[in-house]
């Protein structure tokens, strides 16, 4: 049941977008994000979501998951646009009654503001589609490194991140065999008020606990015995390099992101 | 001086958290030689001390008194302890516990990326300890999808790639099912006889022990016996005493002997077993 849950929603795929490097690909995904900021209005934002579709298909990601991705944040959109709507009230009003005002601008920010926001989501969920957890991980710990020298534990962090991303279906295993063994001995999960249910899940969270501490001190255990002595004078097998791809995909990211700015001068 | 040199072994556990200070005493004088190359099956029952003491030996536990010199290299020097770990590998009990990467490639790399070593010496040393254990095509798979003798052997694996003299394993097979079993065991005596590597083999399970070209038993934090499996098996009474077993076949030609049958006691496998019953029934067709 639970096992088979997907973390980070990687979809494996062999496309131009997945092949990017994972750094080139984060870096692209932040200036993404500053171009959708930047266009100011509708020509310029066009641009945005041309990029986001393209960029989708060529990932050759099932396009449901756009969807998927936007779906939980639904009401955060919804709430934004109707306070746009509502609060905006510059330019020629549409429609006015007591202390409610609806403008043209008004609808115009609002509509401005979803798509920026849908784009922005399905534009980053790209990223962690199209990126393995442990790319992504290695790939942050060498954009960080330069923090090193102001004493930031990079290799620490990233180590706790790929331990993290390793026990999640160790863990997962475990809930499934300790709620399973709570039913057997008559714990009732599924009945009562929303309290009832929380204060169900302490026989299963407590041993959980127990447990990752367990795992915690005999994995430290083992880490040791294969010389782990922290990040100082550390190597990694597999060596980042960049490709002519990246090159490609960069070019392909600045095109769109010229657009925008030219947009943005000639508007 | 042998390769593992072990002499009057102390140590303790301390649960500082008890008032006064609760000292629990684990090795009690163990003194212990292991020379390259062997396979030593190490035996006792729950608490006896052969966890503490195969942590002992590569410097995760220091002794309180007494040596252990590893290589030529004493563990209570802290310059010594990569140098010892590199040449000392362990593998625990549970396989999940030991595995640190989300890939089994990655994780056999893990201690060479510690070590500091080239990258393509990486990459041709964790081919090389894959391909030996026999997981090569299972380099890319997650840790977390495969069986319980699968992941025990990646965990050897990664052990292996370090290129340690001696690997002490602290009963790699007490969570697997017979097959992984099977699976485990096999690696390490072809390790041990194919490879060189020098063995010890925590176990509670004889059959495994038997398999072994010593048996030492470690009883309330002393060493009791150090032999050839033969002779350490061949003492059934002395064996149940200490709440340890036997290989089932030794049991049989115990039960025969003191039926007063006239059986060689020093039978510790199947094969021999048989043979022995053979000519006993044999002899007994032509009376």
């Amino acid at each position: 049941m639970i096992k088979d849950i997907t973390i980070g929603q990687y979809f494996p795929g062999k496309s131009a977008v997945h092949r990017l490097d994972a750094r080139v690909k984060i870096l692209l995904t932040i200036a993404f994000i500053v171009m959708l900021f930047i266009a100011d209005d509708i020509a310029g934002l066009g641009v945005g979501v041309a990029f986001t579709f393209l960029t989708f298909i060529i990932s050759r990601i099932p396009l449901k998951m756009m969807w998927k991705s936007v779906r939980p944040i639904l009401i955060i959109i919804i709430i934004t646009a109707l306070l746009n709507l509502f609060f905006v009230h510059t330019g020629e009003p549409y429609f006015e009654w007591k202390f409610i005002k609806i403008t043209d601008k008004g609808v115009e920010t609002a509509v401005f503001m979803v798509v920026r926001i849908v784009c922005l989501i399905i534009g980053t969920s790209l990223l962690t589609y199209t990126t393995s957890p442990i790319d992504l991980t290695d790939a942050i710990e060498r954009l960080l490194s330069p923090l090193k020298k102001i004493k930031v534990p990079v290799h620490e962090l990233a180590m706790m991140m790929t331990i993290a991303l390793r026990f999640i279906p160790t863990l997962i295993e475990e809930t499934d065999k300790i709620t399973a063994a709570q039913k057997a001995r008559g714990a009732d999960l599924e009945t009562g008020s929303i309290f009832k249910k929380a204060k169900a899940l302490i026989p299963i969270l407590i041993p959980l606990f127990v447990s990752s501490f367990r795992h915690a001190e005999e994995l430290a255990l083992a880490m040791e015995c294969r010389c782990y002595h922290g990040g100082e004078g550390r190597t990694k097998m597999k060596q980042l390099k960049l490709k002519l791809l990246d090159l490609w995909g960069t070019l392909y990211l600045c095109l769109f992101f010229a657009g925008v700015i030219v947009l943005n001068i000639l508007g | 001086m042998s390769y593992i040199h072990i002499r009057g072994l102390e140590f303790s556990y301390v649960n500082e958290l008890e008032e006064p200070p609760v000292v629990n005493k684990v090795l009690k004088g163990i003194d212990l030689d292991i020379e390259k190359g062997e396979f030593v099956a190490v035996l006792g029952h729950n608490g006896s001390g052969k966890s503490t003491l195969a942590k002992c030996i590569n410097a995760i536990n220091l002794p309180e008194k007494g040596e252990v010199v590893v290589d030529g290299l004493d563990t209570i020097q802290e310059d010594n302890l990569l140098p010892i770990r590199k040449r000392v590998g362990m593998v625990f009990q549970n396989p999940d516990n030991q595995i640190v990467a989300t890939i089994v490639e990655e994780d056999v790399a893990f201690a060479l990326e510690n070590l500091g070593v080239e990258p393509s010496e990486i990459r041709r040393r964790v081919d090389e300890a894959l391909q030996t254990v026999g997981m090569y095509e299972y380099r890319m798979h997650a840790p977390h999808k495969l069986s319980g003798g699968q992941k025990q052997r990646v965990a050897i694996a990664g052990i292996l790639a370090m290129k340690p003299d001696c690997i002490v394993l602290d009963e790699p097979t007490a969570m697997l099912d017979p097959k992984g079993r099977n699976e485990v065991l096999k690696t390490i005596k072809m390790l041990n006889k194919e490879q060189g590597v020098t063995i010890v083999l925590i176990t509670h399970y004889m059959e495994e022990a038997a398999q072994a070209d010593r048996v030492v038993v470690i009883e309330g934090g002393e060493k009791i016996m150090d032999n050839v499996p033969k002779k350490v098996f061949s003492q059934v009474d002395i064996m149940r005493n200490l709440g340890l077993d036997v290989p089932q076949v030794t049991e049989i030609v115990d039960f025969l002997k003191k039926q007063g049958y006239d059986i060689s006691n020093e039978i510790i496998t199947e094969d021999e077993c048989v043979e022995a019953l053979a000519k006993l029934l044999q002899g007994r067709t032509e009376q």
